[in-house]
């Protein structure tokens, strides 16, 4: 009991404790704040790249694309593992728009809207259409024209939100380089195919390399521009599970369809393109993007390792000079019966005071500068014109400021942890040290 | 020699401190016996071991050969629990510098011992009890006005009252008092050796360590320490 009062009295009363607390309080509010920030953009980014391509992705890396995929869909649809299958023709050319003097090098998306929008979340980038992205592909102005929708940062045109319920009249002609079955150029010397196409929506997908690259067509445009052959091609399958079905456990079965659908398409016509055809969840798919912003969270963590062991030594000597400075306490605890583990009892609970004390201050400070960070950017861009992310660089909307039960949890206990750490010697000290030391010291 | 049971025996105390390169034998085969209700001062010249026998006599302390016997048994052979409860429980001290527990108040201090030796569980459900006896003992010692003041707003005679009150909690069957008059004026000396004096005639045994002989005389005995040996 006696150790209770006296760890409450030690808290308030000594001003070296105080200093303890802070320290432990602002390496949590570090931690805190950055590992929300840090977990949000990549939770955000990762849950993008998830929408923009659906679950599972049946497809190959070759422009040449594969056939017999309509057959392989209807497989997948009568599988009862899908909700949603789309195919896909992803392909390179060039864009230029008519009467402007602005031409761009695009990645190209081919697809048909009506199925897309259940496999993917196009429908929610979309601006003029997002009530009805089966329509994306036709212009308001001329429901019968044939319709181009944009990557929102493909050209500067504004403040295009701005510019009321429809998008401005703009043409474009799309060039690309048909490929055959064999992978060569079609056409005598490789004529390129090139089609009209006018502007009827821009899709905002928040994905850096995909809103300021990509314009997405019609499938069968797709497959006219870019391959060329007596049967139809796609260079992937987009699917989106059935909800009860488990991701990996998902993308296993598709796998194996897949496996046994090529093995009984062996020997048919250009049956050796779905040699090249994988079948990946989306994490896999996006590995290459999404594999260095994981690298960078895990370095940002192990950085924090070293900010957990600067703590440990801040706490370290805090508690070796309270040590030093209680000798007299220790001795009179000692003489009066008090026990080693007594003693060490003391001083591990006054370090875990301080832990706990100190993380939860760090922890409300953090929450309440994650509460106003958005806020805080904005008035820093506004008076000094500094922005912590370059918004037309990153593809972020606000900074995250949700802060993860997980990431308090895991902060709070590292950081009481950190305090017994960095307590124990002083404490192990503490309790080694005979009354008769201390007391006799005190002596004239 | 008093025909009252030897609570406290001490046989053969040996004891050296290392000081610098040098090794100094306070202690050179140290003899005593301290009867039930007995009043016995310790008197020595400065450096002649007295303090360092108290503390080997209270076990705060232990001797290089030697052994203290206390109601028979011999505290060498004592495991580590038995010795802190030994502290606790059987012994009190009184030290010349009070050493009170600055964050604790007085009533707090003096029910220290009390705390020490139960569980959270066991001092809640003795605590009122442990309160009534402290709260008692200020009484008597004429600090009941005090039992919430802090040790440093009270005066030095005040501190070591409070000290003895603390020693006394746990009913001791022994009082050991390293010089207890030695920081105070005369005055307030003179109180606090009549409080020993008031404890030892309700039957307290007593063992006082001073250098000031005319305190020594206002004990029953005096064992005086010379060339690390009592006589």
């Amino acid at each position: 009991m006696y150790k209770l009062i006296l760890i409450t009295r030690y808290l308030l009363k000594r001003r070296i404790t105080h200093f303890a607390i802070a320290a432990v309080a602002l390496c949590v509010f570090i931690v805190v704040v950055v590992m929300t920030v840090m977990a949000g953009l990549v939770g955000e980014f990762k849950q993008k790249n998830h929408d923009f391509f659906g679950d599972c992705v049946v497809g190959t890396d070759s422009l040449v694309g594969f056939p017999y995929y309509e057959e392989f869909m209807a497989i997948l649809e009568q599988s009862g593992l899908t909700v949603g299958v789309s195919p896909v023709v992803r392909n390179y050319g060039l864009l230029k728009v008519v009467n402007y003097e602005a031409r761009k090098q695009v990645e190209v998306l081919g697809f048909d809207p009506a199925r897309h929008i259940h496999v993917t979340n196009f429908g929610q980038t979309l601006h003029y259409r997002a009530g009805q992205p089966e329509k994306a592909f036709r212009p308001i102005h001329d429901a019968n024209a044939l319709g181009m929708v944009w990557g929102a940062d493909l050209f500067d045109l504004g403040d295009w939100r701005l510019l009321g319920d429809r998008p401005r009249q703009l043409a474009a002609t799309l060039t690309c380089f048909p490929l055959t079955a064999r992978g060569a150029l079609a056409g005598i010397g490789g004529k390129p195919n090139a089609q009209g196409f006018h502007l009827s929506d821009l899709s905002l997908s928040g994905i850096a390399r995909v809103d300021d690259a990509l314009v997405y067509i019609p499938l069968e445009q797709a497959q006219l521009l870019c391959m060329s052959g007596v049967e139809k091609r796609v260079s992937a399958i987009y699917v989106r599970l059935a909800p009860h079905v488990g991701l990996s456990e998902g993308t296993r079965q598709v796998a194996e369809l897949w496996r046994r659908f090529a093995q009984a398409k062996a020997g048919a016509l250009n049956s050796n393109l779905l040699d090249a055809v994988h079948v990946q969840d989306w994490k896999g798919y996006r590995r290459a993007v999404i594999a260095p912003m994981e690298k960078e969270q895990t370095l940002l963590g192990l950085m924090f390792v070293l900010v957990g062991v600067t703590t440990v030594f801040i706490v370290f000597v805090v508690f070796y000079m309270i040590v030093t400075s209680k000798r007299k306490d220790i001795g009179i605890l000692k003489s009066v019966g008090a026990s080693n583990l007594s003693i060490l009892a003391l001083f591990s609970g006054f370090a875990f005071n301080v832990g706990l004390i100190g993380s939860c201050v760090g922890t409300l400070l953090g929450w309440l500068f994650l509460a106003r960070i958005n806020r805080i950017e904005q008035w820093l861009y506004e008076h000094f014109g500094w922005q912590l992310w370059d918004r037309t660089i990153y593809a972020i909307g606000e900074i995250p400021s949700r802060i993860e039960p997980e990431v308090i949890a895991t902060v709070i206990g590292s950081a009481i942890v950190a305090c017994l750490a960095g307590a124990l010697v002083p404490s192990y000290l503490a309790a080694r040290l005979r009354p008769v030391e201390t007391l006799h010291a005190m002596r004239t | 020699m008093s025909q009252l049971p030897v609570t406290l025996k001490a046989e053969n105390i040996h004891k050296s401190y290392r000081m610098g390169a040098t090794r100094v034998n306070v202690l050179k085969g140290v003899d005593l016996a301290v009867h039930e209700g007995e009043f016995i001062a310790i008197v020595g010249a400065s450096g002649s071991g007295k303090s360092t026998l108290l503390h080997v006599l209270g076990a705060l302390d232990r001797p290089d050969k030697g052994i203290i016997r206390f109601n028979g048994r011999d505290l060498n052979r004592v495991g580590a629990r038995e010795l802190n409860r030994f502290r606790n429980e059987r012994v009190g001290f009184v030290f010349q510098f009070y050493h009170l527990l600055d964050e604790l108040t007085v009533l707090e201090n003096v029910v220290l011992p009390a705390m020490v030796s139960r569980s959270v569980a066991g001092w809640l459900a003795s605590r009122r009890k442990a309160r009534q006896r402290a709260e008692s003992l200020l009484d008597q010692l004429g600090l009941h006005e005090r039992a919430g003041h802090k040790p440093y707003q009270l005066s030095g005679g005040e501190r070591q009252r409070v000290a003895i009150g603390r020693a006394l909690m746990n009913q001791p069957k022994l009082l050991l008092a390293d010089e207890p008059t030695g920081n105070l004026d005369s005055t307030t000396g003179n109180g606090i050796l009549n409080v020993f004096e008031t404890l030892h005639g309700a039957g307290q045994t007593i063992v006082m360590v001073t250098h000031d002989e005319r305190i020594a005389h206002r004990a029953q005995r005096i064992v005086t320490l010379m060339d690390g040996r009592a006589r």
